[in-house]
């Protein structure tokens, strides 16, 4: 084992990595430059004038939502877990139903740049709008955080900078480049890096997964029995419960991560943004439908790599190499692909990194510029200019704080994020934008209930889990405050929020206005209006 | 033009405006355009004529059903993976079980379901907002 780490820091060629990594950043950065290169509008730099075809808006949706926790996330909880880690694959890919049949085409109709205009549509503007930009920005940056640690703790395995300065260095670069995006192209620019992201990202693990499957003479089974002896978990490896299988209490924690996974991908402020930037409803239903396609190959691929990497690198390797779990992607590609495939790997997990955060980044600021700044301080009237001026400042800002972020909780937990964020999303967003859609009585009581009462209870219980102490794994492990047992908290905080959303609607005295539920009832179903 | 509105009517006031925005279709078989007196689209009556109720209603059939279904069928594969290890643990074929089938039936419920609302949509909603627009004289999108 010692023999084959020296093997893989040695056969990691840093230069290489570097190398494809500053190719991408070039050639993004040159497009990126191209299309944002003109006096903007804030249509254009929120939405990019919806000017995106569904197809294109729908590989650049994948590029937003295969994020480092579903490349090298999955691969590595299949190859250690086994079957467990299959449900990410099997919950992010049936999340898109509840895009697809509820939210895509109405909420597109409906909003221009951001989830508060959808929410506060018939609502008291200020409440609402405020409440809207603090869960967007509190969900924007628990995703942020975790991308950004993922990064730090991907440094060690890829660039071999193993010292803490380096790896803070390599963090920073990956922040400036990422505002640098958002600055100069906008939503338009963000798009474009989305695109080529997900394009390079989906075909190198379909190259990776025809290359296993041929070294298994195309057949999935002997992989799997390969995969079964090497680990030791023997055939459990193959059968569900490998993580989530010791009690009952872990039992719910797989329910509720479940949970979570499906219904919150539908609330992500940053997916949800991506709407705004096709021309029609039409447009923006065939973004989903062109998402869950590219989403389909990816996820099924995840399994192959996920067990292939469990049999031809074995957990322990995995487990030894720096990144831990994280690093079973990259290693599988060293092993079937030599360092020219590690090479491009690596850089397409940097690169996945970057064009996530700077999608989170471009939500983060519109939300800001749009909602709290123009509407909130402003009260709607203020000049497009001065609003976009906002927007980018608030960019640096959120740049600055993922890269300290991102600097502080390098190696720690980074799951526990991406999971909080999914919670987080599905409790404060789901209830209230379902609400607003689909039921008349809803009101501005309800949405403000149901967005703070889905924002606090999912923070809270997991403040209060083992995540945050009480554990061995935990981020404080030597205290302990833990006294709710789930990981996850989706399976209570999304039904509290949806509760109160609906006790908050029938308990307030405010009626919603008839004439708005109107207009926003055609406007979302027809598109009249907008 | 099929199917007349029965309830979406101009208003009274509304319809001998002279200041109504340049129509694009049709007046002469009297499709009427529901503006209000700010000569934006009136929602109210768009919103309860029978065209957009009808609109409303077909979504609604559609796709609320099927979202139980799904979220169903989801849950009900969770709660197999979570309780059911003996069952899911089944050897179908060399070392395939029941739980990576099933999990692989989750992919292709979720195309199968993506496809069938898409048709559903080309069908029976496209045409019938087409319809509500033109009559709202808001034009094609």
């Amino acid at each position: 084992m010692t023999t084959f780490l020296a093997a893989a820091a040695g056969e990691s060629n840093p230069v290489l990595n570097m190398s494809v990594f500053a190719l991408f950043v070039a050639i993004t950065l040159l497009i990126v430059y191209r299309v944002g290169h003109r006096k903007r509008s804030t249509s254009d730099y929120y939405a990019a004038s919806g000017s995106f075809t569904g197809a294109q808006n729908g590989v650049a949706l994948s590029g937003d939502f295969l994020s480092a926790a579903s490349f090298l996330g999955i691969a590595g909880a299949i190859a250690i877990y086994g079957y467990d880690g299959f449900l990410y694959s099997i919950g992010f890919l049936v999340a898109w139903l509840v895009d697809l049949l509820l939210i895509a085409e109405l909420l597109r109709n409906t909003g221009r740049f951001t989830m508060g205009d959808v929410l506060s549509f018939r609502m008291r503007q200020r409440p609402v709008r405020a409440a809207a930009a603090t869960s967007t920005l509190i969900i924007s940056f628990f995703y942020m955080l975790a991308q950004m640690a993922g990064a730090g703790g991907l440094v060690a395995l890829l660039l071999n900078v193993h010292g803490k300065a380096g790896q803070a260095i390599v963090i920073a670069v990956v922040g400036l480049v990422m505002v640098l995006y958002v600055l100069v192209g906008g939503m338009k620019g963000t798009t474009w890096v989305q695109m080529i992201k997900a394009s390079i990202l989906i075909l190198s693990v379909v190259l990776m997964t025809v290359f296993l499957l041929g070294k298994f003479g195309f057949n999935f089974s002997s992989l799997l029995s390969t995969a079964a002896d090497r680990s030791p978990l023997g055939d459990q490896l193959l059968q569900p419960g490998g993580q989530y299988g010791a009690t009952n209490t872990s039992k719910l924690d797989f329910i509720s991560l479940s949970v979570a996974l499906i219904l919150g991908a539908a609330a992500l402020p940053h997916i949800l943004m991506r709407f705004y930037t096709v021309p029609n409803a039409r447009e923006a239903r065939r973004s989903v439908v062109w998402a869950t396609s590219s989403m389909f190959v990816f996820y099924l691929s995840t399994l192959v790599i996920g067990f292939g990497a469990a049999a031809l690198v074995g957990p322990e390797r995995i487990l030894a190499a720096p990144g831990g779990e994280n690093s079973a992607a990259p290693l599988l590609a060293l092993e079937i692909g030599g360092t020219v495939l590690l090479g491009i790997v690596s850089a397409v997990a940097f690169a996945t990194i970057l064009a996530v955060v700077a999608g989170l980044t471009i939500t983060a600021s519109a939300s800001f510029a749009h909602d709290v700044y123009a509407n909130v301080i402003k009260h709607g009237d203020t000049d497009p200019a001065k609003e976009i001026k906002v927007a980018r400042i608030t960019a640096v800002v959120v740049g600055a704080v993922s890269i300290a972020g991102g600097i502080l909780a390098a190696g720690q937990n980074v799951a526990f994020l991406v999971a909080l964020a999914f919670a987080v999303a599905a409790s404060a967003n789901l209830s209230t934008l379902l609400y607003s859609l689909f039921w008349k009585r809803f009101n501005t009581a309800g949405t403000l209930w149901g967005i703070y009462s889905g924002l606090i209870s999912s923070i809270v219980l997991v403040a209060c889990s083992p995540v945050v102490s009480g554990a061995p794994d935990a981020i404080f492990p030597n205290l302990d405050f833990a006294w709710f047992p789930l990981k996850n908290p989706g399976l209570v905080s999304i039904p509290i929020s949806f509760l109160c959303g609906f006790l908050g609607a029938i308990l307030s005295r405010n009626r919603a206005s008839r004439r708005k539920h109107a207009e926003m009832e055609v406007r979302s179903l027809t598109g009249i209006g907008r | 033009m099929p199917n007349l509105p029965e309830s979406a009517r101009p208003r009274a006031g509304a319809a001998g405006k002279p200041d109504r925005a340049p129509t694009l279709f049709d007046q002469q078989r009297g499709i009427p355009q529901p503006r209000d007196a700010d000569n934006r689209p009136d929602f109210l009556q768009i919103q309860q004529s029978s065209e957009f109720r009808e609109l409303r209603g077909r979504l609604r059939r559609f796709v609320f059903p099927l979202t139980l279904a799904f979220f169903a069928w989801y849950l009900t594969y969770v709660l197999l993976a979570a309780y059911a290890h003996d069952f899911m643990s089944i050897k179908i074929l060399g070392e395939i079980n029941i739980g990576i089938v099933l999990g692989i039936l989750q992919f292709f419920s979720t195309i199968a379901i993506t496809t069938w609302y898409v048709r559903f949509a080309k069908k029976r909603l496209d045409p019938q907002v087409e319809l509500i627009r033109k009559q709202a004289g808001a034009g094609p999108e």
